[in-house]
């Protein structure tokens, strides 16, 4: 690494590391056929785990490369380690499920690091291209994951359906990239921070509007929030549970980048849009979950929600918010990728039930699953003492230090709604006659499950790292 | 001490808790084992509590036991107790072993579960009584409701299913307003420290929301009229014990929320918003009152009564006299043992009829002459009889409401004669009368274990009754600087709004 041309390339290693591995692995799959998809999925595992090792290792401070459109501060090492846990905790539970569902594609794993690629490059963009060029990156392969069990129509349709809105927002959101370099004359954050600071031009709230619909759009926020419940339903399973986590964590990342980075100047005309988004996702998530009996389309609704709730925290525009962001994000991440690890393992011999009633009496059949699922379930409503709460308490406490009374109290409310219909499944898994109980649980779901109740039930004893990480990783944005 | 007292009586549930999921199986020594650990867990707790009480310093206002860690950054792991909040924390503890004693045999399904879930609702609730931190009381005040939740939902009556989720959703509803007006203050007064927020003066308008708030939740979970329909729905669907635990202890979280925050923090919103309090303290014990006169269904009439009582209260705490809040702390702890007795006698006629109705019974005091005598003590402690712990309390509060307010004070008075009126005639259709029903022919009187329970909370009604010293003593001196607080912030106050003029 003494090379001086290399070490410009330093910061990128970890996206690089990854990219070059996926395409290692498809060169392994396509030469040895779908035997190797047992090794592709370790060997996946294993090369996002060293990605992961190696972001850790990079030299600290903020770092940047390719003439600054590149960068990399704790901010972005700490979304992009959330990142590859999403994507592991997404392969990890996809394991059992492609081998019981006779869909063994070593695609799938390397989809995933490659989707996560995107991401990475995503949340470490500091200019309109860089932005463009992760999402696409990722977006790419997630519409290719949502189709990957090509013989169900569900399966195609939800590809299809994300594919041909997805486009549509990458459309708009260009289209806005294009608008704001037109206004500014620049594609760098800090450049059109500078440029907005000396006046707003109508122009450039316009391209600000579209760049929001595109966004909204990736983290399935309300009014871009069509195609979720849809998408969910019809993905395989554990590509609903990659949908849910990683792909919102860049999402959010790249939101609160842009926003806090390129637009401080002009804090009132965002921030109107933020609390618009952030107040509509989280009444329609609390209300629309309600009548879903499939319990994917649940976590649909419940996942707009979710999102609703983070930009509660960004709404603020301050470092308190970014914090409460971070923090949200990475519990979020724990509970959704636990809740989907009880889902997965809805099976019976017949094969995989999605129904909210089939989970009738799970608490007789089997306690520790419906334990866990119920623990999960209490902390998604924010209930203290588990971690749903601590997620919301920091973004919620940010508002409040903003002044955004109203944002705040239609937030608590609305959280009140939303518990609603998960004291629903708890209902029917501990005070209902029990249904025919599940299969036994094959390990890895058991593991994520279990990881990610104990985290969610004990991160009140030991809170202080991630508030620490995600503190200073606040602190680097401003 | 050396060792953390306080820390140990309130964990020390959790570890029975733990060590109960431990057990395997369903069968009958699973069972057994899981009945006795939860047992043996509660009666250590309330005798560590009790080592408290006896190094415990009544002669000073100042918190006790108090242990402080780093935690949440801003908030600290900050436990205490003072006069007021110790004997919440010695009435959960000394309840707990009696509510298991009464699920001993009522209880057949899931035991364990049932077991986990007590144990884990006490730690929860000392928790309450003993952080000296906003978020740590949110925490614990919370975390309640999920195993209440499962207490009325899994071992319930025919409608738990209802009354669990309104008990929860109406909980959670007040509470998240709470929480909204905790940051709020935090961000004015820069900590959670409880002890720290009593000594911050915040500015009137802040108080103003915030108190009203606190209010929004301690209302509900008091309950005050009119948010109080959510209480005799879970008492009526609830198991005995978890009837029993909610009547004695959780209500009182309301009561001492409201001592704890509310009039110590919020000074100036509570002198003004005390007419408020007054008149739904009034509402409350005269119309529920009423209600109770019409109930047909013993539990729901005991819940009417409850949210009347705890009317008293409510009247006490806010007059802001040294009387009403002493009445106020005493009533609540008198209550919480004579209701918590009213629901255990309801239980025991229960389990063997296995019906509610108060038209079912009739004549009890032929076959159950034990059962009459013991029912015959609550039901006249409910009613404030002097020489009972119930006429302390209530007079306390009537004489501390009268130096503030008489029209108050003279409606509230007359809650006292309706009181009467419900709990004689309940107690006069059940226990007097020709022994006619044939399902009633074969009833036995109480049994060992029943006479157990009973035992303990005859003595300590008749005691408190007869030398309610100690209870006041305990908390005298918190109460004497809760109040000199409140009336040197009230005097502040008011010199500054004549200085604005």
């Amino acid at each position: 690494m003494n090379n001086p041309q290399l070490t410009v390339l330093l910061p990128a290693l970890p996206e690089i590391v990854l990219a070059c591995g996926a395409m290692l692995l498809l060169m392994l799959g396509v030469f040895r056929g779908e035997r190797s998809t047992g090794m592709v999925n370790v060997l996946a595992l294993v090369l996002l785990i060293a990605v992961g090792a190696l972001i850790c290792r990079l030299p600290p401070g903020k770092l940047s490369a390719f003439g600054g459109s590149f960068v990399v501060d704790d901010f972005a090492r700490f979304l992009k380690l959330l990142t590859l846990i999403g994507s592991v905790g997404a392969i990890l539970l996809s394991l059992d499920y492609m081998r019981t569902q006779k869909q063994q594609k070593f695609e799938y794993a390397i989809l995933i690091a490659l989707s996560t690629t995107g991401m990475m490059l995503l949340i470490s963009a500091a200019d309109l291209i860089a932005l463009y060029l992760g999402l696409e990156l990722m977006s790419l392969a997630l519409y290719v994951v949502a189709a990957s069990n090509r013989d169900n129509i569900r399966s195609t349709e939800a590809g299809l359906k994300y594919f041909v809105l997805g486009a549509l927002s990458s459309g708009m959101l260009l289209y806005g990239a294009s608008l704001i370099y037109g206004f500014t004359g620049t594609v760098s954050f800090a450049g059109i921070a500078k440029a907005a600071g000396q006046g707003t031009g109508l122009g450039l709230i316009f391209g600000l509007v579209f760049l929001f619909a595109g966004f909204c759009f990736k983290i399935s926020a309300v009014p871009f929030h069509m195609w979720t419940p849809d998408v969910y339903e019809g993905a395989p399973t554990p590509v609903t549970a990659f949908f849910a986590a990683a792909p919102k964590v860049a999402g959010i990342a790249i939101f609160v980048r842009a926003t806090i980075v390129a637009f401080p100047g002009i804090v009132h005309q965002w921030q109107q849009i933020v609390v618009f988004v952030a107040i509509a996702s989280m009444v329609l998530g609390a209300f629309a979950a309600i009548g879903q009996r499939n319990i994917k389309r649940l976590m649909a609704y419940s996942s707009i929600g979710h999102m609703g709730f983070a930009l509660v925290g960004l709404a603020g525009g301050t470092t308190e918010g970014v914090q409460g962001v971070l923090i949200y994000m990475a519990i979020y991440v724990a509970m959704t990728l636990g809740a989907f690890a009880a889902i997965l393992a809805m099976r019976r011999s017949e094969g995989m039930f999605e129904e909210v009633d089939e989970l009738a009496g799970l608490s007789r059949s089997n306690p520790a699953l419906a334990f866990f699922f119920a623990m999960l379930l209490f902390s998604l409503a924010g209930i203290p003492p588990l971690a749903g709460f601590f997620a919301k308490y920091y973004v919620f406490l940010a508002a409040i230090k903003a002044g955004l009374f109203t944002l705040a109290v239609v937030g608590v409310l609305a959280s009140v709604v939303g518990a609603y219909y998960y004291l629903l499944i708890i209902k029917i898994m501990y005070f209902d006659e029990p249904a025919k109980g599940f299969e036994r649980m094959p390990m890895s779901l058991k593991f994520v499950l279990a990881a990610a109740g104990l985290i969610n039930m004990l991160f009140f004893v030991y809170p202080g790292p991630l508030l620490d990480a995600a503190a200073s990783a606040a602190k680097s944005l401003f | 001490m050396s060792w953390p007292i306080l820390s140990v009586t309130t964990f020390l549930p959790l570890v029975g808790a733990l060590f109960i999921m431990m057990v395997r199986g369903e069968d009958r020594l699973a069972k057994g084992t899981a009945r006795w650990v939860a047992l043996w867990a509660t009666l250590v707790t309330f005798a560590i509590s009790l080592v408290m009480v006896w190094r415990f310093d009544s002669a000073s206002a100042e918190f006790q036991f108090v242990e402080k860690y780093r935690w949440l950054g801003v908030s600290a792991y900050h436990m205490g107790v003072d006069g007021i909040s110790l004997p919440f924390v010695i009435l959960t503890t000394a309840l707990m072993p009696i509510c298991i004693i009464a699920s001993w045999s009522s209880i057949q399904t899931r035991v364990k579960e049932y077991m986990i879930a007590f144990l884990v609702l006490e730690t929860l609730m000392i928790g309450t009584f003993s952080a000296l931190d906003l978020v740590l009381f949110y925490l614990f005040f919370e975390g309640g409701l999920i195993p209440m939740f499962l207490i009325i939902g899994v071992w319930g009556g025919p409608r738990r299913v209802y009354a669990s989720f309104k008990f929860f959703l109406y909980t959670l509803l007040g509470s998240v307003l709470m929480l909204l007006a905790i940051m709020a203050m935090y961000w004015d007064a820069g900590t959670t420290d409880i002890p720290a927020l009593m000594r911050h003066s915040f500015p009137l308008g802040l108080q103003k929301w915030a108190w009203l708030a606190f209010f929004a939740s301690f209302a509900v979970k008091m309950p005050m009229w009119p948010v109080h329909t959510w209480l005799p729905d879970a008492h009526v669907e609830a198991p005995t014990a978890g009837s029993v635990i909610l009547a004695a202890i959780l209500l009182k979280m309301g009561g001492y929320g409201f001592l704890r925050f509310s009039l110590p923090m919020f000074p100036a919103a509570s002198f003004d918003f005390a007419p408020l309090i007054f008149t739904l303290s009034v509402i409350a014990i005269i119309y529920t009152s009423l209600v109770a006169l019409m109930q047909e269904d013993v539990k729901k009439l005991i819940a009417y009564s409850s949210v009347a009582h705890m009317g008293f209260v409510t009247m006490g705490i806010f007059a802001a006299t040294t009387q009403g809040v002493a009445g106020g702390i005493f009533q609540m702890i008198s209550h919480g043992i004579v209701s918590g007795a009213l629901f255990l006698c309801v239980g025991v006629v229960y389990d063997r009829i296995h019906t509610r109705e108060i038209a079912a019974y009739g004549g009890l005091v032929n076959r159950m002459p034990l059962y009459a005598a013991v029912f015959m003590v609550f039901t006249m402690a409910n009613v404030g009889l002097p020489g009972t712990s119930g006429f302390v309390g209530e007079f306390l509060t009537l004489v501390g409401t009268f130096k503030v307010n008489i029209w108050v004070g003279s409606l509230a008075t007359f809650g006292v004669i309706l009181s009467a009126a419900y709990a004689l005639w309940l107690y006069r259709k059940i226990v007097f009368g020709a022994l006619d029903k044939p399902q009633l022919a074969g009833i036995k009187d109480l049994g060992y274990r029943e006479m157990l329970i009973f035992a303990p909370l005859v003595i300590l009604t008749i005691l408190l009754g007869v030398a309610p010293k100690p209870v006041l003593d305990m908390s005298a001196a918190s109460v004497a600087q809760l109040l000199e607080n409140y009336n040197a912030a009230l005097k502040a106050a008011k010199l500054a709004a004549m200085l604005v003029q």
